[in-house]
C-alpha cells in the first residue's frame, strides 16, 4: 500500500510542478472568463449608441416614428431624393445608414432595403423589421377599418412560466440555462476523460520505452504500477477542478464589483423587458441559482471518475503494448475512443429528450454513462436510474481494471511487434 | 548456506521453452556467472529470480525460504540489461524515489544515496536530469540505484556493455567490493573474458537448459585438452616422436598435446635427450570462450521458433 502511495506522489507531484499545468490551469479559465466579460461589457455598452438611420419612404409607408425603438434608434425622414442618388450622400450628412422604402402593394409588402456603412447587425436588421412589420400591420388593420390603437388593447402578449414539480418544491426552470449548464458538463467529462486517458497512455508507453518497467517492475507489481498511474493523474485532474471551482467563486465574487450594475438589474429582473443583449447575463445568473448546484456538482465529480478510472486503465493497457510507434498506439486507441464519441453523441439528443429511451440507456450503459448522464443532471432524474447508472459505472470500473491489469502485466515487458487483439485477449484471460 | 536455489524452473512461452528445467544452487558470498549465448533464456530466467515472471513450475528458495517476490524485493538488487530510468525527473529525486520503492525509509535511502554518490563522486549530480547524461553516467547511476538498499543478491544483467574500460574498471571494483562485504553477485554476460576475471562460480544454459555448472578453475580442468606449451627452438626432426601430437609449430614455441597415457616429465626428458634448449614448459587450460564455443557449437546459432505443447 505504501508503495502505491510513492508511485501516485511521483506520477501527481512530477505533473502538478510543470509550468505548463499552472498555466492550462489557470490560463484556460481566465481566457474562457475574459471572454464572457468582454460579452458581457459590450452588451451593457452597446445599448448607449444611438443609431442615425435615414428613411426614403416612396411606398408612404410612415406616419410618424414616435416608435418605443426612439431609444436605440434615430429616424428621419428624406425628401426628394432616390434611392441611388442617397446612397452616395448619406455617409456625409452623418447617417449610419438608410431604409428604403419602394412603392409595394399592401398584400405583398416586398422589396425593403437597409443600406448601411458596414453590415448591420442582427439587433438592428430586426429591430428595423420590426418597425416595418407594424407600420404595415397599422396600414393594414386601417384599410379592414380598425384603429391601430385599439388593436393595440386588444392583442394579447403572454409570458409562460415553465414550473418543474420536483420532490423539493416547485422550482422554475430557466430551460436555456439547464441546457447550457447540461452541455458544459457533459463536454466537460468528455475533454477530461480523453485528455487525462491519453496522459495515461503517454507515460505507461513512456515508462516502456524508456525501459524503467522493469525496474520497477523488480520493486512492485505491474498492478500497483498501473493504479498508481492511474491514480496520480486523477489526482491531478480533480486539482485542476478544484482550482476551477475557487476561480469560478472568486469571480462571483467579483463581478459586482467590475459591472456594478448587474446585480441591480438581477434583482430587477422580473420586470425588465426581454430585450437582447444585456439580460442575458442576468438570466444566467438567475438560471444557475436555480438549479441544484450540490447535486451537480457530487455527480459530476462522482462521474469524471468513473468514467476516467474505466477508460484510464484501457488506455493504460494500450499504452503497455505499444512502443515508439505513435501510429500503433492511435490504431488501438481508436475502439476505446468510439464508445466515448457515441456517449458524446447520445448526449447532445439527451439533453434535448432528457426522458427518451436512447438517454435512459446512454445513462445507464457504463460505457457512455459518465458524458450522457451529465447532459442530463439538470433535469430531474428518477432516483433508481441515477442509482442503478452508479452501481454499473463502478462493476464496469473493476471489471475493465482487472482485465487491462492482465493486458498491461505482460505488454509493458513486451518488446518488438504489436501485439494482435487475440493475443490480447489470450493474455487478459491466462490464468496468472 | 546457499542463498539461493533453483529446482526445477521451467517457463513456457507461446512459442518457445525459454527456461526448461533448470536447477543449480548459488552460495552465499562471492561472484556467479551466469553465461549463455543470445536467446538462451537467461533474462527470462533472472526475471523469475527477481519476481518479475512466475515460473510455470519448479521452486526458488530465497535465504531458505520459499521466494516471495513482493516482501523479498528488498533483498533483492537488478539491473537489467536495456538500462531504464525516467529521463525528465532529477537525479537525487530519481535515485530517493526507488530506494523508497524498495522498502527503504526516507532517512536511509538518503544516507545511503549520499554515501553512493560520495562514493561514485556524483555529488554534483543532484539536481541534473537523466537527459542530461551520457550513456556512461546514466549506466553508473543505474548501478548505484541497485545497489541503494544494500541488497544480499544482486543481480547485473551485461552490467559493462556500453561502459569505456576506465568507468568498467570502477564498477568491477564496486562490485568486488560488494562480495567482499558479504552480498552476493548474480552476473550475467556473453563475454567471457570477464567472467574468467570476476567470476567465482558459473552456469551454463543455453536452449533453455543448464549444460554446465561449476567453479571456474574446476570446469576448466573438466574440459583440459592436455596441451602444453614450450617455451624453445626445435627443429622439425626432432619432433618423430609417439608421446605427443604437435598442435601448433611457432618459431620460437611449440603447443603439444600429449597422449593419454604420457606424463609432462617424459615429454621433458625427450626434449632433454634431443639437446633441446628449454625456456619455459606450462600447461596451456582451455579459455572459457574455448568451452563455451566448443559447448555451443553445433547447436544452431539462433533459436528457432517451435510449438511448444
Amino acid at each position: 500500500m505504501n508503495k502505491i502511495g510513492l508511485i501516485i506522489g511521483r506520477e501527481y507531484f512530477t505533473r502538478v510542478k510543470k509550468k505548463s499545468f499552472l498555466v492550462t490551469t489557470i490560463l484556460v479559465p481566465l481566457v474562457i472568463i475574459g471572454f464572457y466579460a468582454a460579452i458581457i461589457a459590450i452588451s451593457i455598452k452597446g445599448s448607449d449608441e444611438k443609431q442615425k438611420i435615414a428613411v426614403i419612404d416612396e411606398g408612404n409607408l410612415f406616419t410618424n416614428f414616435n416608435d418605443s425603438l426612439q431609444n436605440k434608434f434615430s429616424f428621419r425622414l428624406i425628401k426628394n431624393e432616390t434611392e441611388q442618388s442617397f446612397t452616395k450622400k448619406y455617409k456625409d450628412q452623418g447617417f449610419d445608414g438608410f431604409l428604403y422604402v419602394p412603392p409595394f402593394e399592401i398584400d405583398k409588402p416586398v422589396g425593403f432595403v437597409l443600406h448601411s456603412k458596414s453590415s448591420a447587425s442582427l439587433a438592428t436588421t430586426s429591430a428595423v423589421e420590426k418597425i416595418i412589420n407594424k407600420a404595415v400591420r397599422d396600414k393594414r388593420l386601417q384599410a379592414q377599418g380598425l384603429d391601430p390603437k385599439a388593436y393595440e388593447k386588444i392583442a394579447a402578449d403572454v409570458d409562460l412560466v415553465n414550473t418543474v414539480d420536483s420532490k423539493d418544491g416547485s422550482k422554475k426552470s430557466v430551460a436555456a440555462v439547464a441546457y447550457i449548464v447540461s452541455f458544459a458538463c457533459g463536454i466537460l467529462i468528455y475533454m477530461m476523460m480523453i485528455v487525462y486517458g491519453t496522459q495515461v497512455m503517454r507515460g505507461v508507453t513512456e515508462e516502456k520505452t524508456n525501459r524503467i518497467a522493469e525496474v520497477m517492475v523488480s520493486s512492485v507489481k505491474p498492478f500497483q504500477l498501473m493504479v498508481g498511474k492511474i491514480i496520480g493523474i486523477g489526482a491531478v485532474g480533480l486539482t485542476q477542478f478544484a482550482i476551477w471551482i475557487i476561480l469560478m467563486f472568486m469571480l462571483q465574487m467579483a463581478i459586482p464589483l467590475i459591472f456594478p450594475g448587474i446585480m441591480e438589474q438581477v434583482s430587477q429582473a422580473g420586470v425588465a423587458s426581454q430585450q437582447a443583449g444585456n439580460s442575458m447575463a442576468v438570466t444566467a445568473i438567475q438560471g444557475i441559482s436555480s438549479l441544484p448546484l450540490a447535486k451537480i456538482a457530487f455527480s459530476f465529480i462522482f462521474y469524471f471518475l468513473g468514467g476516467y478510472l474505466t477508460y484510464a486503465s484501457m488506455f493504460a493497457a494500450i499504452g503497455s503494448v505499444v512502443s515508439e510507434d505513435q501510429q500503433e498506439a492511435q490504431q488501438l486507441v481508436f475502439p476505446v475512443l468510439m464508445p466515448i464519441i457515441l456517449g458524446f453523441v447520445i448526449m447532445t439528443k439527451a439533453i434535448n429528450d432528457p426522458n427518451s429511451s436512447l438517454a435512459v440507456f446512454g445513462s445507464l450503459f457504463p460505457l457512455t454513462s459518465p458524458i450522457v448522464m451529465m447532459g442530463r443532471i439538470t433535469y430531474d432524474i428518477p432516483g433508481w436510474q441515477l442509482a442503478l447508472s452508479m452501481l454499473l459505472l463502478i462493476g464496469c470500473f473493476l471489471f475493465f481494471t482487472w482485465l487491462a491489469a492482465k493486458i498491461y502485466r505482460t505488454g509493458i515487458l513486451m518488446y518488438g511487434k504489436k501485439p494482435s487483439w487475440k493475443e490480447m485477449l489470450k493474455w487478459a484471460f491466462a490464468r496468472s | 548456506m546457499n542463498i539461493l536455489e533453483l529446482a526445477n524452473l521451467k517457463k513456457y512461452f507461446a512459442t518457445q521453452k525459454a527456461v526448461d528445467d533448470i536447477s543449480f544452487q548459488i552460495g552465499e558470498g562471492g561472484i556467479f556467472g551466469l553465461l549463455g549465448p543470445n536467446g538462451a533464456g537467461k533474462t527470462t530466467l533472472l526475471r523469475m529470480i527477481t519476481g518479475i515472471f512466475y515460473p510455470d513450475s519448479g521452486e526458488i528458495t530465497l535465504r531458505g525460504r520459499k521466494f516471495d517476490p513482493l516482501n523479498d524485493s528488498i533483498h533483492i538488487g537488478y539491473m537489467p540489461e536495456e538500462r531504464g530510468l525516467y529521463k525528465k525527473m532529477k537525479i537525487g529525486e530519481q535515485a530517493l524515489y526507488l530506494a523508497r520503492l524498495k522498502g527503504l525509509s526516507k532517512q536511509d535511502a538518503m544516507a545511503s544515496i549520499k554515501k553512493w554518490f560520495e562514493k561514485l563522486e556524483m555529488e554534483t549530480w543532484w539536481n541534473k536530469k537523466v537527459e542530461d547524461l551520457s550513456k556512461g553516467m546514466s549506466q553508473k547511476l543505474q548501478f548505484v540505484t541497485t545497489v541503494l538498499h544494500e541488497p544480499k543478491l544482486i543481480i547485473l544483467d551485461e552490467p559493462f556493455s556500453g561502459l569505456d574500460p576506465v568507468n568498467a574498471n570502477l564498477i568491477k571494483d564496486e562490485i568486488f567490493g560488494l562480495a567482499k562485504n558479504g552480498s552476493t553477485v548474480i552476473f550475467s554476460t556473453h563475454r567471457m573474458e570477464q567472467v574468467e576475471e570476476i567470476c567465482d562460480h558459473i552456469v551454463l544454459v543455453n536452449k533453455g537448459k543448464k549444460i554446465l555448472d561449476g567453479t571456474v578453475q574446476q570446469v576448466k580442468q573438466d574440459f583440459k585438452e592436455n596441451i602444453y606449451r614450450l617455451g624453445a627452438k626445435v627443429l622439425p626432426e626432432q619432433l618423430m616422436t609417439h608421446i605427443f601430437e604437435v598442435v601448433k609449430h611457432h618459431p620460437d614455441h611449440l603447443l603439444l598435446r600429449l597422449k593419454d597415457d604420457t606424463q609432462p616429465n617424459e615429454l621433458l626428458k625427450y626434449f632433454i635427450s634431443q639437446g633441446v634448449n628449454i625456456q619455459s614448459f606450462n600447461e596451456v587450460l582451455p579459455s572459457l570462450n574455448d568451452i563455451f564455443i566448443k559447448l555451443v557449437e553445433g547447436t544452431a546459432a539462433t533459436r528457432q521458433f517451435q510449438q511448444v505443447q
